[in-house]
């Protein structure tokens, strides 16, 4: 795993745990993302899959690129 | 201009609303209630002689020289001590006084040296001025005991002291009490033995207190202080008013000219934001900008083992945009990105997001203000609606309560701190939250009536437990809260405070800070009249940066402390531009004004003007742009104004990015420590160079204006715009005002603002708009501009590094007054007499412990990496605390900091290393292979002989 992939498992994991008290913390997990994370790094954790992350941030993953 | 003296009205403004008519010397003349009669006759235009009054001080009335006559009155009182009254008929000129005050200068003059022709103030001197003015001719009396002949006080790097040439007036001593409020000078002895002093008899100004801002030097009125440089090159000819490159005061200056030579760089009064005061920095460390490792050619060179080659601009420039459209095709539009300067304007940053955006064809742009206070602009717009302060800074006169939290203002916006001081003299409540002891804890007549010395990275815990404090204790405005904020937000965010594991008793154990100090601290907040909260980077360089600036919006909320004068949130920006660049689109996610890339009429208005499409997606942070360099997709990057190496976390993967890239661009002064790695190097331009507009840290927008030609040849906008059309965009804004009008045209909040007006009135606050023609000194007055407030449960998340046996102390950084950031301007001044090194503060037990005394050299290392450099112990820090300012180069205090970062914004965590500490016998091996690779990757190839 590259260390950039480990940084973006360690970022979407931190948004989700700060965004836990959110009425809906995954779609506030997938709506930060979209809005601040670039294409690739949108892909690259698109392409990881769930290891590694949270259920949170895996939620939001798979509905944001869901949503793409 | 040409050269005029500041006016100077003897004595301070009355803000009184009540109007009072006198007359003076047969004219009428109407001033506000409890103006001096001195003052009430220099608005008239009457100058009455005077020597220890000026308008920066309260009167004091000791000089005997502004003596007046006033019908009905005995004798002749002194006009700056004697406040109008209405009705009042005065005479400032008559046969009685004219003969007093001419004994009264006889005096002063017979011990005065009569050297006028070759002192280094002729012709800019109150005291000449005054004899001058009252007639002197000769005087009768024989110097048997004077006071010449003393001897010269050299010690300080910028300005003399001559005790030969003081008349006693303690001008520079209640300059150092009112307007500094440092209070190291005093008037030692009594009567004929009265001396200035620094401090003790035995402290020279060097050695002595002293902070260098110069307020003892300004307030001088003979030769007695003054500026090395006036002696050295005579007094200026000319005066610019300008705008200070150091920190986000954004202190305004008159730079005092003497052809294109600076002779003084003087406070200008009118100044809204430093009101007539400057610091160290401000006033004396300018001379990095003829220093003699100033870049003032284009360079490039093939790979970074190679010397520079100096090149034509055209060379470089054509050079430079060769390779960025080579790497576009070659590796596709995203592989290129660029980083503005917080350090250079508002214009000049403006093109170099253009650039890229319109140019590079992506919107990766990004800005130092990445790595200091992007979890403000996240923080404050979530909550608020904008991103920025709420307050200017004159708001702080009418403080109540002020916490300052993770910042120090006396050494990183000492202007400002002076004025926070001057109000905490006058009674206001102090609470100082912050693992250090700063100076503002305890200093002349000022003590905190709180520290908070909470364990670092604990902000979130510390002010949730303060907010469930004022929640459960009923401290709660409901008015304001019910009037202005979002109640569903409102109550959720209530009970979340209120559980009993954010109380101070439960949390103590995590934040070390004693539950009932906290509680009173709390309690003192929300009661104690108008709270402000000023913070700085000890609350954004941490992982929860963006949740604990939401938390401090969330406290000032609940108790109402918003939108009005005395309150607010009030972010101190580190640099000189922080608000601006962020203002002006820096980001990657966002356009100018704040609005998000992927608003599609957003987007068609700035196409519309720049005529290109826009990407729609947020483009790179800088971590993220190291990150995709060192996965080999980041190719070309040109950096103007910022040295990514030095000031960003963890050196080794900043390094590592950098080498791994094509092409990197560094625009600069000098050969700073990013450009080791630098294949392009455009020399750039200081603020004495250049027009433009800088916005400070109370959104006000201030001009910035050419004082002397470029060395370098050219502005840095020049520059920029130079490389757009050498990519094949067709700029041609002809000055600076032009970028302005474009940014004002497609920026909401700076619809109003245009140099035009900024040279007429001064400075703008934002926004300035239909909405607020005049700008805006106070936020969010009838309501947010998100329309309600919103409470933001901000949960503490304890950082993810640890501490442990193997790195058991946790290390947090910071700057100290005399340098500046990454140290590249004040390094090259004197600045270093004060700061020649960084040095690591450590607790004595924690020094005992590993057997480190002060001065001793100790190894600094974490999980990141390893450094040296000398020890001082101290108490300031707590057992298990170490600190350090990271301004050298070769201590890298960033070797040592990781790559965690804040979970909004990936500003880095600064603030929280877990380290260990080692006795050492020197630089490690690390620090000397890097002074060794940069002195060869700064080598410079000589020119050929000609033949």
């Amino acid at each position: 795993m590259s260390s950039s992939l480990d940084h973006l498992i360690r970022m979407a994991n931190q948004i989700a745990r700060n965004l836990q008290h959110e009425p809906d913390p995954a779609a506030a997990t997938a709506e930060h993302i979209q809005l601040y994370w670039d294409p690739r790094m949108k892909q690259m954790i698109f392409d990881h899959g769930a290891q590694g992350l949270s259920d949170t941030a895996a939620a939001a993953i798979s509905a944001l690129k869901a949503r793409v | 201009m040409t050269y005029q003296p500041q006016a100077d009205f003897g004595t301070p403004e009355s803000r009184s609303t009540e109007q009072v008519t006198l007359t003076i010397d047969g004219r009428d003349v109407t001033v506000p209630a409890g103006t001096s009669v001195m003052r009430a006759a220099s608005e008239q235009g009457t100058s009455i002689p005077k020597l220890c009054a000026t308008d920066s001080l309260s009167s004091f009335g000791s000089c005997r020289l502004c003596l007046v006559e006033i019908d009905g009155r005995r004798g002749t009182p002194a006009s700056c001590t004697t406040p109008v009254e209405p009705g009042m008929v005065v005479h400032t000129q008559t046969p009685h006084l004219a003969k007093l005050r001419k004994g009264v200068m006889e005096l002063y003059i017979s011990d005065h040296p009569l050297d006028c022709l070759t002192c280094a103030a002729n012709g800019d001197c109150e005291l000449q001025d005054q004899a001058g003015a009252v007639g002197l001719r000769d005087v009768r009396y024989a110097a048997d005991a004077t006071h010449l002949g003393q001897a010269k006080d050299h010690s300080n790097p910028y300005f003399d002291f001559d005790p030969s040439k003081c008349i006693a007036c303690s001008r520079c001593v209640r300059a150092c009490d009112e307007v500094q409020g440092t209070l190291a000078l005093t008037v030692q002895g009594r009567g004929f033995d009265s001396k200035i002093s620094a401090g003790l008899a035995s402290d020279d100004f060097l050695g002595s207190e002293c902070v260098s801002c110069g307020a003892c030097v300004q307030a001088c009125p003979t030769a007695t202080l003054v500026e090395k440089k006036v002696v050295e090159v005579g007094t200026p000819e000319r005066a610019v008013i300008t705008t200070c490159a150091y920190c986000g005061v954004g202190c305004t200056f008159r730079a005092e000219m003497r052809g294109e030579q600076i002779v003084r760089m003087v406070p200008w009064k009118d100044g809204k934001a430093n009101r007539g005061h400057s610091c160290v920095k401000g006033r004396f460390a300018w001379g990095y900008a003829q220093h003699q490792e100033r870049i003032l050619k284009p360079m490039i060179r093939s790979s970074i083992d190679q010397p520079w080659q100096e090149v034509s601009w055209e060379e470089a420039l054509t050079h430079a945009a060769s390779e960025l459209n080579r790497i576009s095709a070659q590796y596709g539009k995203r592989a290129l990105g660029g980083i503005t300067s917080s350090r250079c304007t508002n214009e000049e940053t403006f093109l170099v997001q253009k650039l890229i955006r319109a140019g590079f064809g992506n919107n990766n742009v990004d800005t130092c203000a990445r790595v200091c206070h992007s979890p403000t602009g996240y923080g404050l717009k979530t909550t608020f609606g904008t991103s920025a302060g709420t307050q200017d800074f004159d708001s702080v006169e009418e403080s109540d309560v002020i916490l300052v939290i993770g910042a120090n203002p006396t050494d990183g916006h000492p202007v400002f701190a002076s004025r926070m001081k001057k109000r905490l003299r006058q009674g206001a409540k102090l609470i100082v939250i912050d693992p250090r002891r700063t100076d503002l804890v305890r200093s002349p007549h000022i003590e905190a009536q709180h520290h908070l010395a909470l364990r670092p990275g604990t902000n979130v815990a510390v002010l949730t437990a303060m907010a469930h404090t004022i929640v459960t204790e009923g401290l709660v405005n409901e008015a304001f809260v019910r009037g202005r904020c979002e109640m569903d937000e409102y109550r959720d965010w209530a009970e979340f405070v209120s559980q009993e594991r954010n109380s101070p008793e439960t949390l103590e154990s995590i934040t070390q800070v004693p539950a009932e100090d906290l509680r009173t601290a709390a309690r003192l907040y929300a009661t104690g009249g108008n709270g402000a909260i000023y913070y700085g980077l000890g609350v954004t360089e941490h992982s929860q940066g963006s949740s604990t600036v939401m938390a401090i919006a969330n406290l000032a909320m609940a108790t109402g402390n918003i939108g009005r004068r005395g309150v607010g949130v009030n972010p101190l920006r580190g640099q000189n531009n922080v608000q601006g660049a962020c203002d002006m689109g820096s980001f990657p996610h966002e356009l100018s004004g704040y609005r998000h890339i992927s608003d599609a009429e957003t987007r068609r208005l700035f196409e519309g003007e720049w005529g290109v499409p826009l990407d729609a997606e947020p483009g790179l942070r800088i971590p993220n742009m190291l990150d995709a360099a060192t996965d080999g997709v980041f190719k070309a990057l040109y950096v103007q104004g910022e040295d990514i190496l030095q000031s960003d976390p963890n050196t080794h993967h900043v390094a590592a990015g950098l080498a791994a890239m094509e092409c990197v661009i560094v625009h600069d002064l000098f050969l700073n420590e990013t450009a080791n790695y630098a294949h392009i190097f455009l020399p750039g331009s200081t603020f004495l160079e250049k027009n433009g507009t800088f916005t400070n840290a109370e959104r006000r927008i201030q001009p910035v204006r050419k004082v002397m030609t470029p060395l370098n040849g050219y502005e840095d906008w020049e520059i920029t715009q130079k490389l757009a059309q050498a990519m094949g965009l067709a700029w041609n804004y002809t000055h600076p005002s032009e970028i302005m009008d474009e940014i004002a045209r497609l920026t909401p909040s700076f619809a109003g603002v245009n140099f035009e007006r900024l040279d007429r009135e001064g400075s703008l606050q934002w926004p300035v708009n239909d909405a607020a023609p005049d700008g805006s000194p106070i936020m969010h007055v009838d309501g947010f501009v998100r329309g309600k407030g919103r409470f933001v449960v901000t949960d503490y998340v304890p950082t993810d590094e640890k501490t442990g046996p193997r790195f058991p102390l946790l290390l947090t950084t910071g700057r100290i007054l005399s340098q500046y950031n990454v140290g590249a301007q004040t390094r090259r001044t004197d600045n270093v007499v004060w700061h020649e090194e960084d040095l690591l503060e450590i607790h004595p037990v924690d020094a005992e412990n590993r057997g480190i005394k002060s001065g001793d050299w100790v190894k600094l290392a974490s999980r990141a990496g390893e450094t040296t450099l000398r020890a001082t112990v101290t108490e300031r820090v707590a057992p298990g605390v170490v600190y350090t300012t990271f301004h050298h180069p070769l201590t890298q205090a960033n070797v040592v900091t990781t790559d965690y970062s804040d979970w909004a914004t990936n500003c880095p965590e600064y603030k929280v290393t877990a380290v260990q500490i080692s006795p050492s016998n020197g630089p490690s091996e690390w620090q000397e292979e890097y002074e060794a690779q940069a002195a060869h990757s700064r080598r410079i190839a000589q020119p050929e002989a000609a033949e």
